[in-house]
């Protein structure tokens, strides 16, 4: 099958792209990129007037709860919500039960992505054992079964001795650590932002100091090991300030952040006790999100990921102090840039696609992906004017917990194509 | 709505006081003297009318019953849809038991305050006898309650709103008949 | 009419709101009081349902006092017996109670925010009778009238809360509804019991009781709850006796018209010396004897529904 994109505006800083352009797909790959292509046999001519084609949005950070929580999400439902976000790549986190630390887990995760057949799945590995903190799991055979990256997102590895021990293993195999930063003893039974809202709403607070520390503690392990270090959704601007020195430094250090962390803060949480903007780590001051903005905008903070978290309702319609952790993401990642930031002039395309597709790639590993002849042809095509209303109907995920239910947002993606298949087919998952 | 006028003055300060009057004689030749009774007013303008009976027997006897105010907000069987927006209180300074109690209030309509003040009084104690007298009694009862003292017999329909004023709750003594607006009227007036 | 449908906070509430509340349950004292019948009518035929997800005596039994003296029909349940703890949602166990068609919860809990969540699955009116560290709004209001029954007014009083202000609903709710009233407010307690943020409250935190002590009129002693105590976040009984528990000695600074208040039930020999608890400052009594009188008034206000004028 071939496509041919009449008049997309292609942007891609990795070949400096920023114009309107044909594109013709052919096969698995870009087959040429110009202007005034012709459409030869058999080539399905799609009109992308007014719409932005970028690279494959990547997002390295989701929860499919395959397999052990099927009820939440799997790997065919999740591929699904991804796709429908304009997606082409998800990593997926290990904290399924079984823990996801063995090949077989890995080999596990790519066959079922491969049976769904839309998007790419890119197991990450859990760094030790059960995700217990206390031995290394096989990181090598998971390596070899194509993990393209090891956490235990979900904790924080508490012993500082096994953290080492683990970053000096995997700095062997060319993969970061991701580096979900709790201190457990600190953060203790906090579920909300330690200071104005825990004392608002009568809660234990988790204070930024129990992830701040940690982010310390893992760049100094960086530092000695040597292997390169990501760390998981930050939350705080004095955890950005921290990677912004290290990197200064030259430190193999790099950071994501999420769409909930960037665009909700704790007075976002009212008596209500909206159990959807339970997060972990949890929302932050609202000087914490605007530093963020910043840090996202400025280059120091490095991806955006949605930390995709899916939870059946009765595990989100019970007492905040009770209620599990995390918001679905997948669905709203692109449209809330798009209307948040994007639209209203503060980032621009090609940073977009950087934070989206170009860099979750290079930290994952994966092989780039270009508008370019000859590049695979995972690609997003967006509509910069399609409106969506989150409710949830819309979303496609297993799960309905979204924090951003009852937004109207403005830009979301219309086709994404992955190996050249059309997954996404005018805003309608294949 | 102050502006408005009244349909009718039925009584003036004068009929007024010659009611009072002549009620206390009727309270005093019924329990042969003054000696056995208390006065009870309901808040709020029963119990103006009280203090104004309780003058009124002293000036003829020379002794002074005793007098009390009743506030029945607590007794009320329409509780569920009214919540007095201001509770007096009620202020009983002697014991009800095994008097003769003279319940006064302004006008008898429905009946539902006087068996909501009857219910109140009972809680207190055993009142030996419990009398009624009311400036106005302007028929239409929901109960089978009627009025030992009455100052005028005032027919009237639903549609209107029999008043009396008092000082110094009101600016004037009369007692008036309005045309009761529908806004008004949803919960009934007095 | 209080300007709220559900009891569920202090600071939802406006000053005309307690100010109703409290002279509500002063005409109510009158009733308790008096040698004849200590009950009205004015609640007959409605329904409470007392819901204590946790154990509570004291508040459950001055509930279901005032239930009883208004006249409503009333049910607890709770602890052991309910169906929350055999593992039943929340929004289940209240939909199936308000199938059965109540007018009002009462509800204990642990967790903060239940009696939020339960407005949301019933049309009944809601108070909350505590719930997690969040908020104690009944406390509050037997609190307030205690202590403006003694001092004729609340605006301009300085008032200590004292102990473990973080894990408190007391304080929570207590606060809040002391600065609506126009009362000054001081924070005391060790560093490991203050609050995240007193801003949020307005309140000056200090670790000191001796400092503040001479200038308030109010000492409101919280109870330190022994489970989450020693090893933890203080060392030992015997330290915070000596440091913040309330003895003679402090008791003697106190100004001449200045009272204590705890919420209960008390630590004799902790927070509070026994001698102090049963000196004549002490209001530990009066403020059980006003809670029926405060909920009655908080039962009588939210469920006498829409005023639209009073019938003859």
């Amino acid at each position: 099958m071939a496509f041919l994109l009449k008049g997309a505006h292609a942007v891609d800083p990795q070949v400096g792209l920023d114009e309107v352009v044909d594109v013709l797909i052919d096969g698995e790959r870009v087959a040429e990129v110009g202007s005034d292509l012709e459409a030869g046999q058999d080539v399905q001519v799609i009109d992308a007037t007014g719409k932005y084609l970028v690279p494959g949005l990547v997002d390295m950070h989701v929860h499919f709860r395959d397999p052990g929580f099927e009820y939440k999400e799997t790997i065919e439902t999740g591929s699904r919500a991804a796709t429908h976000g304009g997606f082409t790549d998800v990593a997926t986190m290990p904290n399924t039960d079984p823990v996801t630390d063995t090949g077989t887990g890995i080999r596990y995760q790519i066959d079922r992505g491969h049976a769904a057949g839309l998007c790419h799945i890119r197991p990450i590995g859990a760094m030790t054992r059960g995700e217990k903190g206390e031995a290394l799991s096989e990181i090598g055979d998971m390596v070899l079964e194509g993990a393209v990256a090891f956490s235990d997102d979900g904790h924080g590895v508490q012993s500082a001795g096994m953290m080492r021990t683990c970053m000096e293993y995997i700095a062997q195999f060319d993969r970061v650590a991701i580096a979900h930063c709790e201190i457990e003893t600190l953060s203790g039974h906090g579920v909300i932002n330690e200071g104005k809202a825990s004392t608002r709403l009568g809660m234990f607070g988790w204070p930024a100091l129990a992830e701040e520390l940690e982010i310390y503690r893992d760049i100094e392990l960086c530092r000695l090991t040597g292997c390169p270090l990501h760390i998981a959704h930050i939350s705080t601007v004095k955890g950005l300030e921290l990677v912004k020195g290290a990197k200064a430094e030259g430190l193999p250090v790099t950071c994501e952040v999420t769409p909930h962390h960037l665009f909700l803060n704790e007075d976002d949480i009212d008596t209500t006790y909206n159990t959807n903007l339970k997060m972990n780590p949890p929302l932050r001051t609202p000087d914490d999100a605007a530093a963020l903005r910043e840090g996202i905008l400025d280059g120091s903070i490095d991806c955006l990921v949605t930390d995709h978290a899916p939870h059946a309702a009765h595990e989100k319609d019970c007492e905040w102090e009770i209620a599990f952790f995390g918001t679905v993401g997948l669905e709203t990642s692109l449209p809330l840039m798009l209307n948040n930031l994007v639209r209203t002039g503060k980032m621009s395309w090609q940073r977009l696609v950087e934070v989206m597709a170009v860099n979750p790639r290079s930290v994952l590993r994966l092989p780039k992906v270009k508008v370019e002849r000859g590049s695979v042809a995972d690609l997003t095509l967006i509509d910069p004017d399609r409106e969506v209303t989150v409710t949830e109907d819309y979303l496609q995920s297993r799960s309905k917990n979204s924090a951003f239910l009852g937004q109207t947002l403005v830009g979301s993606a219309t086709d994404v194509f992955v190996a050249g298949r059309r997954t996404l087919e005018n805003g309608v998952v294949a | 709505m102050e502006q408005a006028k009244p349909k009718a003055v039925i009584m003036d300060e004068q009929a007024m006081k010659r009611a009072v009057v002549r009620i206390a004689h009727e309270v005093i030749e019924h329990n042969e003297g003054a000696s056995d009774i208390a006065v009870v007013g309901i808040v709020r303008r029963g119990v103006t009318l009280a203090r104004q009976l309780t003058d009124a027997i002293e000036e003829i006897e020379g002794t002074r019953p005793q007098l009390g105010s009743l506030d029945i907000s607590f007794y009320r069987d329409d509780v569920m849809r009214n919540v007095a927006p201001v509770i007096h209180g009620t202020n009983i300074p002697f014991s009800v038991d095994d008097e003769n109690i003279i319940l006064v209030d302004d006008v008898l309509y429905t009946g539902r305050t006087v068996r909501s003040a009857l219910d109140a009084l009972m809680d207190l104690g055993r009142p030996k006898s419990v009398q009624l007298a009311v400036m106005v009694d302007r028929g239409h009862r929901e109960l089978p309650i009627r009025a030992d003292y009455v100052g005028k017999n005032v027919p009237s329909s639903h549609e209107e709103d029999v008043r009396v004023c008092m000082k110094p709750l009101d600016d004037r003594n009369s007692v008036e008949i309005w045309e009761l607006d529908a806004e008004k009227n949803a919960g009934g007036a007095n | 009419m209080l300007s709220v449908k559900n009891l569920i906070d202090t600071y939802s509430l406006t000053a005309d709101d307690i100010t109703q509340i409290l002279d509500t349950a002063a005409s109510f004292e009158a009733i308790n009081n008096r040698p004849g019948i200590k009950k009205v009518p004015a609640l007959r035929g409605r329904t409470i349902v007392n819901l204590f997800l946790e154990p509570s005596t004291r508040t459950k039994s001055s509930f279901e006092l005032a239930e009883k003296r208004l006249s409503a029909d009333s049910l607890s349940m709770g602890g052991s017996t309910s169906s929350v703890v055999k593992g039943e949602s929340l929004a289940d166990t209240i939909q199936t109670i308000d199938a059965m068609n109540v007018d009002m919860f009462v509800c204990r809990a642990r967790l903060a925010g239940t009696p939020q969540k339960i407005t949301e699955n019933t049309d009944a009116v809601v108070i909350n009778a505590g719930d997690g560290k969040h908020q104690h709004p009944t406390q509050a209001m037997l609190d307030l009238y205690t202590i403006r029954k003694h001092f004729g007014h609340l605006d301009g009083l300085k008032v200590a809360i004292v102990g473990d202000l973080a894990h408190s609903r007391v304080c929570g709710s207590l606060a809040p509804a002391l600065k609506t009233m126009g009362a000054e407010v001081t924070l005391v307690g060790p560093p490991t019991f203050q609050v995240d943020d007193p801003d949020w409250f307005g309140c000056p935190q200090t670790s000191s009781l001796d400092e503040v002590i001479e200038d308030m009129d109010v000492v409101y002693m919280l109870r330190v709850q022994l489970e989450r105590m020693e090893g933890a976040a203080i060392p030992s009984k015997r330290e915070y006796n000596r440091l913040y528990g309330l003895d003679m000695r402090r008791v003697n600074h106190m100004k001449e018209n200045a009272i204590i208040c705890h919420p209960g039930p008390m630590n004799r020999g902790m927070e509070i010396n026994a001698d102090v608890a049963d000196c004549a400052r002490s209001r530990i009594l009066n403020q059980v004897n006003a809670g029926v009188l405060t909920r009655m008034a908080e039962m009588y206000l939210l469920l006498g529904g829409e005023s639209n004028g009073i019938s003859a």
